[in-house]
């Protein structure tokens, strides 16, 4: 096609800014009216999401600029950022946000894999079974996490418990809570029991969401059980992967009830929210208990960006039309 | 229901819920202003004691005012988080509170404490173990009332002692049963937790040597001097090291409390333990349910606790609970009026007896019942004029916190435990470190 062709037809589009954003057609009432329902339905709860998330964050980044000690109120002192500084130059609390990571590092990938392989159990049992498999495999998340922390500190613990002697490697006198490594072990152990059904159960909704066709056809095609899974089944469960790691990533970023009853911090085993539960609790020190605070909201909020992005998933695909 | 019915039935509901709202309300109101103006008292918790004492003191109060009790948490430094927020959010219901005495400054200094009658601090202060008053006591002023004290024995199995060859009828040092220990190889009652009984025990260590661990309790924050990193400190440290790196505390020392030293001395290896005296009524109970044998009971003697050198005598830790009144009380001078009948020395006794905490008052301890009941009271009682408090600062809380996790696990004290201790709380007390 030559240039002189081609000329004319340019003339006659719309400019670039017009063709990007056409103008919106006027709504019809029956738009507006729903529009209009959904602000009123929705706008309770967003004045109570307000009320109890936003305030609490606004008010606590207030007061993670002052040098402020609840049993000191007239010694109360403006300092900007100087509670940040002291933090994020102290090991206390690169320490502690290690052992944070760590704990939800490793949790997240056992429960994950371990959570899978029992939604394929939950999946693929008998009808009969699938009930009370299903019960069974959600008993432990049923159980308050102080209940089950409790229960685990007993167990493991060398003055009340039981499993040195159930262990044959173990000797009898070791003393789980007495350092960081085994203590952790523990810790973990039991966020992963308590836990792992929940990521199971997010992750059998997803099984249960895959097309039954696509498989049927996988096979047809002559997929090894092993192809299947990671050409279909995965691919087509990853928004349930998403929202299972997603969740539990942020509840054990979290983690607060196990280290609190099993060691309380002691022996390398503290978390960022026990930090920030002594500093403003056991301390009182309002303002540094704050800054701990806003950086564990920040790091939370960071986790989530990341899982959404690095999963690629279009949380508003889900949308009704 | 038909159509037309609905709206009027509605109606009806929506008037008797008004008036059930209305008539609460009154009845609310009316509770307020008839009666006697009812007091609370947040107590710690026990055997029962406190609550039947504020039942007693109801009943003899005539109408005066009537006493409710309102339970704290369970330890001493969870019941302090919960005193000092109400306390500072000025809650109108702190009437009278049992406070643990080593976080009374932090809640006088900021004014939080309705000051005590003149009358009161007399007759609260005569006839009173020394260690308690000075509990009470912040910036020369008695801020509480003593209630009663707590002090900590030395317990042992006799056989145990006998086996060591010690004679425990003079005072015996740390070094002393660290050797009978390793002789006999039995476990020491000491609390290695990392836990508030820990600064008990370093506090004590030090404060026998006639150091304090507190240069200039008054001063501010960031000019607080600590004194840990002195010679006593040294010798506190070679101690806990001693039967931290020996394991002579057993392998459980680090997570070892009261109750699980407890349990211990109670069992095939126990020898000799520092605690407070209610391992004593603990150990009859557990005879009577059947989990421990009368035996061990038998074997259990006590003397008073044990000296770093032969020629200086022991300070032995303090505790107890002091009576306090909020700031904001609407009613301080009831609240006094019924901490008169509380903290008398008749229900000191009578506490004694319930639920086996020691009395501040030294008349107390006259009661033939309670020389009946408690054959180590003149121990205690001795072990009380001698105690001293732990560091008497608003800042106590840090000064603690710092102890606990330079000072455990036990068996990773060593010589330079001290000096980094020191540094480090002062520098969290100056406001650049996180604790």
């Amino acid at each position: 096609m030559s240039e002189t062709a081609a000329a004319p037809t340019r003339a006659a589009d719309p400019p670039v800014e017009e063709r990007r954003k056409p103008k919106k057609a006027p709504l019809s009432d029956r738009a507006r009216a729903e529009r209009r329902l959904g602000i009123m339905l929705a706008a309770p709860a967003f004045v109570v999401m307000v009320a109890v998330t936003v305030y609490p964050i606004v008010q606590a980044f207030f007061d993670s600029l002052f040098s402020y000690r609840l049993t000191a109120p007239d010694e109360r002192e403006f300092v900007g950022l100087a509670n940040y500084g002291v933090l994020f130059t102290d090991p206390v609390f690169w320490k502690d946000l290690g052992v944070t990571v760590l704990i939800t590092l490793v949790t997240v990938a056992v429960e994950l894999v371990l959570g899978f392989v029992l939604a394929l159990v939950m999946h693929n049992a008998i009808t009969k079974l699938r009930g009370l498999l299903r019960t069974a495999i959600l008993v432990p998340y049923g159980t308050i996490t102080v209940v089950s922390a409790f229960a685990w500190f007993f167990a493991f613990d060398i003055n009340t418990g039981f499993v040195n002697s159930w262990l044959p490697f173990v000797e009898d006198s070791f003393n789980w809570f007495g350092s960081a490594a085994p203590a952790l072990t523990v810790i973990m152990l039991s966020e992963i029991w308590k836990t792992t059904p929940f990521i199971s159960l997010l992750l059998l909704s997803g099984l249960a969401q895959v097309p039954g066709e696509l498989t049927e056809a996988a096979r047809v095609d002559g997929g090894t059980r092993w192809e299947i899974m990671r050409r279909v089944v995965l691919p087509n469960m990853k928004a349930a992967i998403m929202v299972a790691v997603l969740f539990r990533a942020l509840d054990a970023f979290r983690i607060f009830d196990n280290v609190f009853i099993m060691t309380n911090g002691a022996y390398g085993t503290e978390v960022l929210s026990l930090l920030a539960y002594r500093t403003s609790i056991g301390r009182l020190e309002i303002g540094m208990g704050s800054a701990i605070s806003v950086v564990l909201f920040l790091c939370v909020i960071g986790i989530a960006i990341v899982a959404i992005k690095g999963f690629k998933v279009d949380l508003t695909s889900g949308e009704g039309r | 229901m038909s159509e037309s019915a609905r709206p009027s039935a509605l109606r009806r509901l929506c008037a008797a819920g008004a008036a059930l709202a209305l008539g609460a309300t009154l009845s609310a109101c009316g509770s307020a202003d008839s009666g006697p103006p009812e007091l609370t008292w947040y107590i710690n918790p026990d055997n029962g004691g406190q609550a039947q004492i504020a039942q007693q003191c109801t009943e003899e109060a005539d109408g005066a005012y009537t006493i409710t009790t309102s339970l704290l948490p369970r330890d001493a430094a969870s019941q302090r988080e919960q005193l000092a927020r109400r306390l500072a959010a000025g809650d109108r219901s702190m009437d009278i509170m049992s406070l643990d005495p080593p976080y009374i400054p932090e809640l006088a200094e900021p004014g939080f404490l309705a000051p005590v009658p003149e009358d009161l601090v007399e007759s609260s202060t005569q006839d009173v173990v020394e260690g308690a008053v000075q509990g009470a006591t912040w910036k020369d002023e008695l801020v509480a009332v003593p209630f009663w004290a707590n002090t900590q024995l030395l317990w042992y199995r006799e056989s145990v002692a006998e086996e060591a060859g010690l004679d425990m009828s003079q005072p015996v040092t740390w070094d002393q049963l660290i050797e009978a220990a390793e002789t006999t190889d039995s476990y020491l009652g000491i609390q290695g937790i990392r836990a508030e009984s820990m600064t008990v025990w370093v506090n004590a260590l030090m404060e026998s040597q006639g150091q304090a661990i507190i240069e200039n309790p008054d001063a501010p924050a960031d000019e607080t001097q600590l004194a840990l990193d002195s010679p006593a400190g040294d010798e506190a440290a070679r101690i806990i090291s001693t039967i931290g790196s020996e394991g002579l505390a057993g392998p459980g020392a680090t997570t070892q409390d009261e109750n699980v030293a407890m349990a211990q001395f109670q069992g095939d290896q126990g020898s000799f333990m520092v605690n407070w005296p209610f391992v004593y009524t603990a150990t009859q109970t557990s005879v009577e349910q059947g989990s421990v044998d009368q035996e061990v009971l038998d074997d259990m003697k006590w003397t008073t606790y044990p000296q770093i050198t032969e020629d200086q005598e022991s300070t032995p830790p303090l505790g107890g609970i002091n009576l306090g009144v909020g700031a904001s009380s609407e009613h301080p001078d009831l609240a006094y009026e019924a901490i008169r009948c509380i903290a008398s020395p008749e229900k000191q006794a009578q506490y004694f007896l319930s639920d086996g905490n020691p009395p501040a008052s030294t008349t107390a301890y006259d009661d033939p019942e309670v020389q009946d009941a408690y054959p180590m009271a003149p121990e205690i009682r001795e072990s009380l004029e001698r105690a001293a408090p732990r560091p008497q600062t608003p800042y106590y809380n840090e000064i603690s916190l710092g102890i606990q996790q330079h000072w455990t696990p036990i068996s990773d004290v060593t010589e330079s435990t001290p000096a980094e201790s020191q540094e480090f709380i002062q520098s969290v007390l100056r406001g650049e470190a996180l604790l």
